[in-house]
């Protein structure tokens, strides 16, 4: 399935993209750490409103937060219907997936210029600069998501996403539940602890 | 060798423009690295002369303040990231694979986008100069100097776009050179038994996808505040300039490893190799490698004494700082036993790597002055601080390049550079560089502060400064000195493969390689193969079978090509331009993907 | 390869995955719920830490594989991850947001 047995004979057995591609997850850490933590230090700081208690609608941004998590499922549900060679269920799960992630930049968006609406601009204050930063950066890497996912579906439909390209899926997937993590912080991080 | 070209499939064109264009071949792109990254090495130096220049006397007036502030800003920012890091790289490139019994990197394409998009950023940080609006707010751009009240030119924009472009061509390489080194090992070969020069690289690019990450946010919170008007580092918004400090040296700390950590590998294979004898405790200078990498983590804020954090955050910075002095002298007391006891030749390489040795020691003697806080409230921002960068970095990671270039050119060429013009060089540089920095230890206690145009005759440091002048003059001279042995030299000794007696793999195949490195991967059975008494099995002269090499490829320039654009639409605030470039980098990312390529 | 020759390899099944995503939706949940009692304000932070640092690790475990998939892989997130936190931590301390005692 997805062990990433190597193309060529290698050091570790391991396959060179699956490694790659961990290792720049390694370093979309420090990315979003540092946005994160520029958005924590400066919690509370803003000189003038709107504030966080004010403008964020757990509910909504709870229904978006479950949304995402749903897809990484359909993700790992696509993988291994690539891996078995399932071609229906593996363009169905992908669709899935990619119709999930763009639900939630959906949420996303509305939010945004719901907020605009509401007097919080990006360079409102403090919290709308660290705000619409973070979340913002976050978003663009889940369009990319989006695209990427849209593209492995699009080469289902070719017919070229066969098993021995499982690879590339699983790559896609690690990215997306990556994505997925760094929400789950936002979301505790932004809106649950205030 | 005649067969030799019939057992590669599909052979990438060896000639004309087009091939360099093309080339994703690790030797060809270390090559391009090397000529580009030196190219900027003497822009950098270039500027360096000119400050020198203007500091000669007192009340000199050669070059404006503005000039004089865009010198020092990029002359800082082009030795960092367009001479040393790149030059380093060029090693990563020709050397890693060969001492690893690899036929090339792990992501050959990859390998040439790094290279492409170094080129491009360099060659548009630079392009500041033709707006007459170089960089000025020096190297480290601190806030809220660099916002647009008070820098409302292009200045800093050119600083924070280039640097974000060269960013990409360190992490992609990182990545890259990360996995070469796991995972494209010959059999046998060990983490315990690479080069020490791999494994030094292996850490740096560990420090350089984890450290870069974090300027880049930094770079970001600047773009948007000039840019959208947000207020990251507006006090007035209730934002904090320390913010920009902080994620500044957080990256900047780890940096300064990612700029020595390569050239002390290159030291620790050419003192054996002159030495005649294995390098002292292996294992330690590897751990201490790594001890430095992951200390290297917590020390950033001794950049920041001066800022008033209080006295915890300052004892706390004091102690790691003064902690991480240990793992770096321990490797000083390796080479110098690596030596005792050694049959040592002085040919060039070897009083490079010496010369490395001894003001890197100074380097690090002004560096564990810095770590007490209250001393370093004396010391920062005066050339105190000046004198230990260059002592470290040119009397180090200079020194050290040049050791390697010495001692690898004779592989990468096919002849040796001369020696006793190689000595010349040596001599003179050594001499230059400490007339150059040795008096500004004195001239920084003395009062003089870091980065101001002019001075008064009444500070009582002309003479000083004036033989700080001569000796960057001086060091001027060696490099031409350098330049004219390279074009002396030509072809007037051939190498052979192995000129130096050397212990590692890339000793073992022909002066320059062939194409494709090994005519049979090696089989490794210790850390020095060709020292050792367990004999290796013998590389055969013409490859056993054919052998596959991956073809050319146009997209990495594209995709650079197409970032490179994209930011210069970010910069002249052309939505069309940047979309477009946008575009270009898409499109250029789907055909790579799609392209039939393999490694 | 099916399902039978997964859970035989230690791979997780669909089940599997269900299940975790079961778990990932009732800690949402309840992450939410502690967020509107009001008598749980003062332990709301770090519980809610706790939580979200569970949904962390079983997306990483489970859904990215960790869990069985060679070592080389935990070590490469990880070891950066460690510098993430480490360096978050560090600054809420120096910028007075988190204080000692």
């Amino acid at each position: 399935m997805s062990d990433a047995v190597a193309h060529h004979p290698t050091s570790t057995g391991l396959d060179s993209r699956k490694l790659a591609f961990w290792t720049f997850i390694g370093s979309e850490c420090l990315l979003f750490g540092s946005l994160i933590s520029t958005y924590l230090v400066y919690k509370g700081r803003s000189v003038t409103g709107p504030t966080p208690a004010e403008i964020l609608n757990i509910p909504l941004t709870s229904v978006s937060t479950f949304d995402l998590l749903m897809s990484s499922l359909a993700m790992v549900l696509a993988l291994a219907a690539v891996a078995r060679g399932d071609r229906l269920w593996a363009r169905v799960w992908l669709a899935t997936t990619a119709a999930l992630g763009a639900i939630f930049l959906g949420f996303q968006a509305y939010e945004f210029t719901h907020f605009v609406q509401e007097g919080l601009k990006l360079q409102t204050n403090l919290f709308g600069s660290t705000f619409f930063t973070l979340t913002g950066f976050h978003g663009g890497h889940v369009l990319v998501g989006v695209l990427w996912l849209l593209t492995l579906l699009f080469r289902s439909f070719q017919g070229k996403l066969g098993p021995d390209k499982a690879l590339l899926v699983e790559l896609a997937g690690l990215y997306w539940h990556f994505v997925d993590v760094v929400w789950i912080v936002i979301f505790t991080v932004v809106y649950l602890i205030q | 060798m005649a067969t030799a070209a019939l057992a590669i499939e599909a052979p990438q064109a060896r000639s004309g423009i087009r091939s360099w264009i093309t080339t994703t071949d690790h030797k060809r792109i270390g090559i391009l690295y090397g000529v580009t990254a030196f190219f900027f090495f003497l822009v950098g130096g270039l500027e360096a002369l000119l400050i020198r220049a203007q500091l000669g006397s007192p009340h000199n007036t050669l070059v404006s303040a503005e000039t004089y502030n865009q010198l020092f800003t990029m002359h800082g920012t082009t030795m960092v990231f367009l001479a040393i890091m790149p030059l380093s790289a060029a090693f990563f490139n020709y050397i890693i694979p060969l001492q690893i019994g690899a036929r090339d990197v792990a992501f050959p394409r990859l390998n040439a986008f790094s290279y492409w998009v170094f080129l491009l950023g360099g060659l548009f940080m630079n392009a500041s100069f033709l707006f007459g609006a170089a960089p000025d707010g020096g190297w480290f751009g601190y806030a809220n100097l660099t916002s647009l009240q008070y820098s409302p030119g292009l200045n800093i924009d050119f600083w924070v776009l280039g640097l974000q472009i060269l960013g990409v061509a360190s992490i992609a390489a990182g990545i890259n050179f990360l996995i070469t080194i796991v995972n494209l090992r010959a059999p046998g070969m060990t983490m315990m038994r690479l080069p020490v020069f791999t494994w030094m690289a292996l850490i740096t690019q560990f420090i350089i996808v984890t450290a870069f990450p974090v300027i880049t946010v930094a770079l970001v919170l600047l773009m948007f505040d000039r840019t959208f008007g947000t207020t990251f580092y507006s006090v007035a918004a209730g934002g904090d300039v320390l913010l920009w400090q902080h994620l500044f040296w957080l990256f900047g700390h780890p940096e300064v490893y990612i700029l020595i950590l390569p050239t002390m590998g290159m030291v620790s294979e050419v003192i054996p190799t002159f030495s005649r004898k294995p390098l002292f405790g292996y294992a330690v200078v590897v751990y201490s490698g790594l001890l430095i990498a992951l200390l290297g983590w917590g020390v950033w804020a001794h950049h920041m004494f001066a800022v008033g954090m209080g006295s915890v955050a300052d004892s706390v910075f004091s102690a790691t700082t003064m902690l991480i002095a240990i793992p770096t002298g321990v490797k000083i007391f390796n080479w110098i036993a690596t030596m005792w006891g050694g049959r040592i030749r002085l040919e060039t390489p070897m009083l490079f790597a010496i010369g490395f040795i001894a003001m890197f020691i100074i380097g690090g003697l002004s560096g564990v002055m810095h770590s007490s806080a209250p001393a370093d409230l004396q010391q920062t921002d005066t050339y105190f601080v000046v004198a230990h960068i260059h002592y470290v970095l040119y009397g180090g990671a200079i020194q050290g390049i040049f050791a390697g270039i010495y001692y690898w050119w004779p592989k990468i060429t096919g002849w040796k550079l001369n020696d006793g013009i190689g000595k010349l060089h040596f001599w003179l540089s050594l001499l230059g560089m400490n007339l150059a920095f040795f008096p500004m230890h004195a001239i920084g206690l003395l009062g003089m502060p870091r980065r101001i145009y002019t001075y008064d005759t009444a500070l009582g440091l002309d003479t000083m400064n004036l033989v700080s002048t001569i000796g960057a003059f001086i060091v001027g001279a060696s490099a031409l000195v350098f330049l004219f042995n390279t074009w002396w030299s030509r072809r007037k000794e051939p190498a052979g493969a192995d000129p130096w007696g050397g212990a590692t793999l890339e000793w073992t195949i022909p002066s320059p390689p062939p194409p494709y490195n090994f005519t049979a991967i090696p089989e490794v059975v210790s850390r020095l193969p060709r020292w050792s008494r367990t004999e290796m099995k013998a590389i055969p002269d013409v490859p056993p079978e054919p052998i596959h090499l991956p073809p050319g490829s146009y997209w990495p320039l594209v995709a650079a090509a197409g970032i490179v654009v994209l930011a210069t639409g970010a910069l002249l605030k052309a939505l069309i331009l940047a979309i477009g470039g946008g575009a270009i980098v898409v499109v250029a990312i789907f055909a790579w993907a799609f392209e039939p390529f393999e490694a | 390869m099916n399902e039978h020759e997964n859970a035989a390899r230690g791979h997780a099944t669909a089940g599997t995955y269900l299940v975790v995503a079961a778990i990932l939706t009732v800690i949402t949940v309840v992450e939410v719920g502690v967020y509107y009692v009001p008598s749980l304000k003062p332990v709301l932070a770090p519980t809610l830490i706790v939580l979200s640092a569970s949904k962390f690790a079983l997306v990483v475990m489970f859904y990215m594989h960790l869990r069985q998939d060679h070592r080389l892989f935990s070590a490469i997130f990880v070891v950066p991850l460690m510098i993430a936190v480490g360096v978050a931590i560090a600054l809420l301390f120096l910028f007075g947001v988190l204080a000692v005692g």
